[in-house]
């Protein structure tokens, strides 16, 4: 496909700058481990509850080590001596260490090969969990099938229960898709929630059996509806990776998984971000889950039309980040947004010039597309008109994941209602405009064509001076969305641990081992 | 005495639309009708009715509201301030201030949208209107999302700001009242809350709602930085800082 015209050798270019920025980041990262890594590791190996005071166990064990100024060894060493020692399974150890019978510390340490030995069966019984919910997903994605482009919609009622019957109602009406808000602020909190919660702002807890419970909802309207329902939820903030390792358990399908997102918008320490991420897209490779990244958002403080390139340059850095991950291109929803102001002149061509590009650039990538909501005030009437606008777009350049906007964006999270029209509305879109894709042509040297070669040269330059500084220094010289982040600050930055040359991560190793299996 | 205007003065016609959690039918169409008549509406007539998954249904009405207003008996609270251009403001900072003034501003709490406070601080404003940061005579640090309401003052002391911004985008269960109300507590205790001028802004704010909170000003929809600005920069003129 090359509607556009778009100059080849420039992609090429843009990917091997890309490749050079990621791959700095990632030697940095690579000599460094986080709490939330660790205790990402021990939830993978079946650590899970909380104690009397509702800590979760996790953070107890993985504090226990910080304390003890060991954890640059990993908590893999120190549960697998434990396991040992004691002769506790995992969930007879939880038990004892919650009641404080047992501890992490104090146990003759085993060496390299014997711990990956004592965690191989019990990391393996955990990953067969998340290898079943893969083929359950793909199973059913082939014999039911699913639509090139997708409904995506959210709830966010803060009650777990009275999600599942709002997504439910959503995936009646048509949605493909549904994600579950995280509660406000549950980014910044350094541990994950435990249990079914019925309380948040803005959104809902994100918490294993939170998942659970949601996925079983979808199962049934899936059922009856004989579709296959989609679960998202957020795999950011301070604790990706054990986020990714309950969602690969509980069967989710996406998640929202972007260390730029956390630095820019959330203002975590990108030190701790990166390190993060690397071990949350691994385990996301592992489970089949889509990533969606959050490009979309520059656009949000940054001006739609002068900042488009920075979007296509944080997309082809993303790109190369996710493949040193292991995740191939069809899980990698990068993320766009509609969000030029509607009295631009020809505003909605330079929309369809950046959809198609991205199109056209990311060809197996399942994009993910991101409705108007800078431009969005309390007028819902217009609200609708625009997301109407949106959803054409979405059409015309064929995008895969189509997050719909809402009448009463900017107002509150949607009603029931709210949700039911913004679907018939893109349901109505779709039927009305199912194979425009394939009949666009754009003018050659036209305004489209224009645009996308502005937008990606723009990009290409853009690469080039990030690549000669670095990507920690371009996050601080606020290169992305007009945002400035200092190295050193941001949250999240105590966790961070320099590694022990004895070092070991066995989750991650057996995941890796388990791409070349 | 007004009602509202359908296609002729006072003819009191207006639009509804609502859920009920009820199958689409017969019964749903008369409850919702049903319930218009409970409300006082005239005349409701039930238009559409569609079902919306199992159990709910949505419906849009239209009736007649008898009641009437008389604009003269309502009272509004609004911000008691000249509207004044940029370049106004930019003077009346150069000869009444004679100073730069510094105007911090954040989506303090765990409000993560930053549009609102953007719109005015940024640079680039919103709709045509340019944003605090390129007036003269103003230096303005936007702080972003989710700051903080300590961190938010510590940065306020530091930066020796005369104007607080405080803005609050999405919201629910009342979450960002007890948010701007803490913010005027932990100020009073500092005892800095009479030496700021302290504003908050949002889709869900007004002026009255900012006064009752204990703010000085409150805007809402609508407003740009010139609002802001203007009232901001008179205040400190009436408060003798010049």
């Amino acid at each position: 496909m090359n509607k556009l015209n778009l100059d080849k050798q420039l992609i090429q270019e843009c990917r091997a700058l890309a490749d050079t920025i990621a791959k700095q980041v990632h030697e940095h990262s690579l000599e460094r481990t986080t709490v939330t890594v660790e205790r990402a590791v021990l939830r993978l190996c079946g650590v899970d509850g909380v104690d009397a005071f509702g800590v979760p166990l996790p953070n107890l064990m993985v504090d226990s080590l910080q304390k003890a100024g060991v954890l640059n060894r990993g908590a893999s060493v120190y549960l697998a001596s434990a396991l040992y020692a004691t002769g506790l399974d995992v969930p007879g150890f939880c038990a004892a260490f919650a009641r404080e019978e047992v501890s992490l510390l104090g146990h003759p340490l085993l060496n390299h090969e014997q711990t990956l030995a004592a965690l191989k069966p019990i990391l393996d019984a955990n990953f067969e969990k998340i290898r079943a919910h893969r083929a359950h997903r793909e199973e059913l994605l082939k014999k039911l099938g699913e639509n090139d482009t997708q409904i995506y919609v959210i709830v966010a009622t803060g009650n777990i229960y009275e999600d599942a019957v709002q997504a439910q109602a959503a995936a009646r009406a048509g949605a493909d898709i549904i994600a579950v808000i995280r509660s406000t602020g549950q980014s910044l909190l350094d541990y994950v929630p435990f249990g079914a919660t019925t309380e948040g702002f803005g959104g809902t807890m994100a918490t294993q059996e939170n998942f659970r419970i949601m996925r079983k909802a979808l199962n049934e309207v899936g059922k009856e509806l004989g579709r296959y329902i989609k679960l998202v939820n957020y795999c950011s903030g301070l604790c990706m990776p054990e986020i990714a390792a309950m969602g690969a358990l509980e069967g989710l399908d996406m998640m929202l998984n972007d260390s730029m997102y956390g630095i820019i918008f959330r203002d975590i320490n990108m030190e701790r971000t990166f390190i993060d991420q690397h071990f949350s897209r691994s385990i996301n490779a592992k489970a089949g889950i889509i990533i969606n990244t959050g490009e979309d958002n520059y656009l949000t403080t940054a001006d739609a039309v002068e900042q488009a390139h920075t979007v296509l340059a944080s997309q082809f850095i993303n790109e190369r980040f996710a493949f040193l991950a292991g995740l191939p291109e069809e899980q990698m929803g990068l993320g766009h947004a509609f969000e030029i102001d509607p009295m631009v002149e020809d505003g909605f061509l330079l929309e369809i010039a950046q959809a198609q590009m991205a199109r056209e650039i990311f060809p197996k990538a399942p994009l993910k597309y991101m409705p108007p909501t800078k431009h969005s005030t309390g007028n819902i009437f217009q609200t609708q008109a625009q997301d109407t606008l949106f959803n054409a777009a979405a059409m015309m350049t064929g995008q895969s994941i189509h997050l719909l906007g809402m009448m009463t964006e900017a107002i509150h999270t949607p009603f029931l209602s709210d949700r039911h029209l913004a679907i018939t509305n893109a349901a109505m879109v779709r039927a009305t405009m199912r194979s425009i894709h394939e009949e666009i042509q754009f003018t050659p040297g036209g305004k489209v064509q224009a645009r996308a070669k502005d937008v990606l040269q723009n990009a290409h330059n853009l690469l080039e001076q990030i690549a000669q500084m670095g990507l920690f220094v371009a996050l601080e010289q606020g290169i992305f969305a007009d945002v400035k982040r200092p190295f050193a600050l941001g949250k999240g930055r105590e966790g961070v641990v320099e590694k022990h040359p004895d070092y070991i991560n066995a989750a991650l190793l057996r995941l890796e081992e388990a791409h070349h299996d | 005495m007004i009602r509202p205007y359908g296609d002729t003065m006072n003819d009191g016609k207006m639009q509804f639309s609502f859920t009920l959690p009820l199958p689409a039918g017969a019964r749903g169409m008369a409850c919702a009708k049903a319930l218009l008549a409970q409300m006082g509406v005239a005349d409701p007539q039930v238009v559409h009715c569609e079902a919306m998954g199992e159990g709910f249904s949505l419906y849009v009405c239209y009736g007649v509201v008898p009641q009437g207003i008389d604009p003269d008996t309502i009272t509004v609270s609004e911000v008691e301030t000249t509207a004044l251009s940029q370049e106004d403001i930019e003077q009346l900072i150069e000869t009444r201030l004679g100073r730069e003034i510094v105007i911090i501003g954040a989506s303090t709490g765990t409000d993560a949208h930053t549009v609102g406070i953007d719109a005015i601080m940024n640079m680039k404003g919103y709709a045509g209107h340019y944003g605090l940061e390129r007036y003269k005579g103003i230096r303005a640090y936007n702080l972003g999302s989710q700051v903080p309401n300590e961190a938010f003052i510590r940065t306020a002391i530091e930066k020796k700001a005369e104007v607080l911004l405080v803005s609050q985008t999405v919201t629910q269960k009342d979450v960002h009242l007890h948010n701007l109300v803490e913010l005027v507590e932990l100020l009073e205790a500092e005892g800095l809350r009479d030496k700021v001028v302290l504003i908050c802004g949002g889709a869900r704010i007004s002026h009255e709602l900012a006064k009752e909170l204990g703010y000085d000003a409150g805007f809402g929809p609508g407003k740009y930085a010139s609002d802001v600005a203007a009232f901001a920069v008179q205040e400190l003129i009436r408060r003798g800082k010049g």
